[in-house]
């Protein structure tokens, strides 16, 4: 009898190795399949006019999504501009000056706004910037992404400044630099590499987000000169082809989808691997 | 001996040139340190951590040009005492110092800090490059201090003072943390040598060395006492013993003797410093 | 000679101290780390603001009533929250075990390189953009919901209500197949780091009484990391509320509450999504931004246990399991 429970324990303790092997190589599979389908499907549609140009009216084939990919550069760039000083400088705040009322204030607030959904961001910036410019803008677009980088930027900002160790900072005080000099010319210079990280993962992030630019930037079939216009953008795009009933649009959501992907991806692996490990702090 | 030299007290205030090349016995300033026999004073010092008082009424001289050393046992204190020269312990929170200690005669506590801790330089125990260049750490103190003369040349004598340029003059581009342990070690007081402090603190500097490179420090430490004042902690008796002019046992927050070194460490006045030196604790 | 140290709080002090930047540097840095209080104030204050026409006029009877009407403007908040709550609970229970498991096997069983590379692909996975899965949720799970999974489903089960009605492909389940994959890696993420930090004592005591590894895992790690992974498990669930464009794209878009898993439905966020622009009227707009309010406040409540959670197994280590 005693035989029978160790070898029941056993073949349990071989199939649960095996199930969640098994479950672990399902999850990693998808990854691989998602590839693999964007390739296929994507790969066939990409060709010089994907990127140069503009999209053709309804019902017509070819055309491109020039005025897309250059949309999503512009408000990645306002998104940057706008949030992330903040992050930076607010990290520094926490990781340096921080009180600790204030600062677990701080920290609270910016693990709120990481938690809320994408989408409410994107009303949050309709009614702030939309509603009293009376239409669409990409400085709207760029608000609600720039609002959304703040977290990942501000937490992989504080965590490096402390990892930097007290001792560098005491070497430059005892030579007679102050607090902000030291923090500029010998904390951030060291904590530089999993800064940027941060920023560029941060960045990454938003880039293929879709619900905030639904009624921000809002999406355009021309270019978008200046900041005061709808603006289209690779997501958004991705989203509006594939809905539609043309199987042309649909082979351009499917090369879109591939080049968002493929930037996202390419960003994701060359930040982690070579500029210091990546933070662990991922929006949730 | 602390009565103030007004020319000297002007001199801090406006802080003494960087660079300019010094005879033996002399200040920065120029003014003859063998009247000076004493440039540092610490008088009735009482220092809290807190509501916890690391040091009792401490009172300690420091000679000019000579190697001052601090024994004791671990966490008796003298870390501490060492820190509030530069005023160090400012960094910290919570902590509180009572007492007096003058530069010069001067009070450093109404000194601005950063200018005290030109002149009063810190080396630590453990080795603390910066994240930059051999070049860029030894430039580093003269930069943050607006230093106008030809940086090539001040690096370059700082890394001399340190008996280091022989060995880097051909990697002063590279990372310093490419340099052993013993090196930066020696670049750290390039470092704190480059703006040319007139007094050297230094932490348990070789704690964390090996033989060899201790005794190239201890060596370079005989090489900078004609120029400069040293106070030196260390918990390796015969260290103290080989380098200092005269020694402090520090127990318990509380200054127990004061002698010069060879008394010391022969006929020590208190039974307790006997029996530290004899090895019967700490 | 002095008795006291010269005050370091006296005005001129502080002067001094003001020249060097310092106080300056406080400053400014602190001026950007208030303002995303104040960007978070803002938006709380938007969303309250913004849907007081549709809170005046409904009241709490909008967390209860089934009708979407823009045309005669009768708003309700049901069916949203229905679709909302089934689409996100058949994700997790999806998604939990699968991601529990995944998350052992690369926590205790797996060799660490092996574990760290496979986390690396999950970390990947949890980048990829939710508009992509949307993408692949149209043209590949919703003609396979539709030629494959569906019909088998009806053919073994097809006689609980829960797999009654025709089938389509979209619906409220193929929407909880795609979030489930979209939640998975969060999950494993945090259940594994919260498993790696479970004392390595702790499996040595149990294999050293002769247990087997995966009784050492499920009677002793598990029990340890409970609070965590309940933690990542609250995580994941506010990721799958607030999602909107993978289910936005297979759900069906239609506001009723329905008992079949192969009916379309409706969420909070794909609501939102779908109608905002074409909102016509001050209280339909309302209405929306109402619907903004709830989904707020549940991701708010769960993220805010989460972390409560995943701060418990920290802090309380020494707790006799």
């Amino acid at each position: 009898m005693k035989g029978f429970r160790l070898i029941w324990r056993k073949s349990v303790n071989m199939v649960m190795l095996t199930l969640t092997g098994v479950a672990a190589f399902a999850v990693v599979s998808v990854l691989f399949l998602i590839l693999g389908y964007l390739v296929y499907y994507g790969g066939r549609s990409l060709n010089w006019n994907f990127f140069t140009q503009l999209p053709k009216p309804v019902g017509e084939t070819g055309g491109g999504m020039a005025n897309a990919i250059v949309g999503s550069a512009k408000l990645l760039f306002l998104a940057a501009v706008i949030g992330l000083p903040i992050g930076l400088l607010g990290g520094v705040y926490l990781a340096e000056f921080g009180g600790k009322t204030f600062g677990f204030v701080v920290r609270y607030t910016t693990d709120l706004l990481n938690g809320v959904p994408s989408i409410i961001m994107g009303i949050f910036a309709y009614s702030l910037v939309v509603v009293p410019m009376r239409h669409f803008s990409t400085l709207a677009g760029g608000v609600a992404l720039g609002i959304m980088t703040i977290p990942i930027s501000l937490r992989s900002t504080e965590e490096f400044l402390r990892a930097v160790p007290v001792s560098l900072r005491e070497g430059a005080m005892a030579l007679g630099s102050n607090r902000w000099k030291t923090i500029a010319t010998v904390v951030l210079p060291a904590a530089r590499g999993g800064i940027i990280t941060g920023m560029l993962l941060a960045l990454a992030r938003v880039a293929g987000e879709t619900a905030p630019l639904l009624f921000t930037a809002f999406g355009n079939q021309f270019w978008s000169p200046g900041w005061n216009q709808p603006i289209s953008s690779l997501p958004v795009v991705i989203y509006t082809y594939a809905i539609s009933p043309y199987d042309d649009w649909h082979r351009q959501a499917w090369a879109a989808g591939l080049v968002l992907l493929g930037l996202v991806f390419v960003t994701n692996i060359v930040v982690r691997t070579f500029l210091m490990r990546g933070t662990s702090y991922e929006r949730s | 001996m602390d009565a103030p030299f007004p020319l000297l007290s002007n001199s801090i205030s406006s802080g003494t040139a960087v660079g300019k090349s010094r005879a033996e016995g002399q200040t920065g300033s120029g003014l003859d340190t063998k009247s000076m026999p004493l440039r540092m004073k610490v008088s009735q010092l009482n220092f809290y951590y807190g509501k916890v008082r690391a040091l009792h009424d401490v009172s300690l001289d420091v000679a000019t040009n000579r190697v001052t050393a601090l024994i004791g046992p671990s966490g008796c204190g003298k870390s501490t005492l060492l820190r509030t020269l530069n005023r160090m312990h400012e960094t910290i929170r919570h902590t509180r110092m009572e007492g007096e200690i003058t530069l010069d005669g001067v009070n450093i506590l109404t000194l601005d800090v950063t200018k005290l801790r030109r002149m009063v330089g810190m080396v630590f125990q453990k080795p603390n490059p910066f994240p930059k260049s051999v070049y860029d750490n030894v430039a580093y103190g003269l930069r943050i201090n607006g230093y106008s003369g030809r940086l090539d040349d001040a690096v370059e004598k700082s890394l001399r003072r340190a008996a280091l340029w022989d060995e880097v003059k051909d990697q002063l581009r590279k990372s310093a943390y490419a340099l052993s342990g013993g090196q930066q070690q020696r670049l750290c007081i390039a470092r704190a040598l480059a703006v040319d402090p007139e007094v050297l603190l230094l932490d348990e500097p070789c704690s964390a060395l090996d033989p060899v490179n201790t005794a190239k420090i201890e060596e370079l430490l005989f090489e900078l006492k004609p120029t400069c004042t040293l106070v030196i902690v260390t918990h390796n008796m015969q260290q103290a013993a080989r380098v200092s002019d005269s020694t402090a046992f520090i127990l318990n927050g509380e200054l127990i003797e004061t002698s010069p070194t060879g008394m010391m460490f022969t006929t020590p006045s208190d039974p307790r410093t006997e029996a530290y030196i004899t090895g019967r604790f700490g | 000679m002095a008795k006291r140290a010269p005050s370091s709080w006296s005005v001129r002090a502080y002067l001094r101290r003001l020249a060097t930047g310092d106080v300056v540097a406080h400053m400014v840095t602190l001026i950007f780390a208030a303002s995303i209080v104040l960007i978070a104030t803002l938006l709380v204050f938007q969303l309250w603001n913004n849907s007081a026409a549709s809170r005046q006029q409904f009241g709490w009877g909008f967390w209860t009533t089934q009708t979407w009407d823009p045309v005669f403007e009768h708003f309700g908040a049901l069916p949203f929250i229905y679709g909302t709550l089934v689409t996100s609970v058949l994700a997790l229970i999806i998604a939990v075990p699968l991601g529990l498991a995944a998350a052992i096997f690369l926590a205790e069983l797996s060799p660490r390189v092996i574990s760290d590379k496979v986390a690396f692909l999950i970390d990947l996975l949890a980048a990829v953009p939710s508009v992509i899965y949307g993408l692949l949720g149209i043209f590949v799970v919703v003609p396979l919901m539709r030629t494959t999974i569906g019909p088998a489903l009806k053919d073994a089960f097809g006689f609980l209500p829960l797999f009654s009605g025709p089938n389509y492909g979209v619906g409220f389940l193929t929407a909880g197949i795609i979030l489930s994959i979209m939640v998975v890696p969060f999950i494993i993420s945090v259940s594994r780091e919260i498993l790696l930090t479970v004392p390595r004592e702790q499996r040595e005591a149990a294999l050293a009484l002769g247990a087997t590894r995966w009784e050492s895992t499920w009677k002793v790690v598990i029990p340890w990391a409970r609070t965590g992974i309940t933690g990542s498990i609250f995580l994941a669930l506010a990721r799958a509320l607030g999602e909107t464009m993978a289910v936005t794209m297979v759900i069906g878009n239609d506001p009723k509450i329905r008992d079949s898993l192969f009916a379309p439905g409706y969420t909070i966020a794909a609501v939102i999504a779908n109608e905002f622009t074409e909102a016509t009227g001050k209280l339909y707009l309302s209405a929306l931004i109402e619907l903004g309010l709830v989904l707020f406040l549940l991701t708010f409540i769960l993220n805010g246990m989460a972390r409560l959670l995943i701060l418990a197994t920290e802090t309380d280590r020494g707790r006799a399991s």
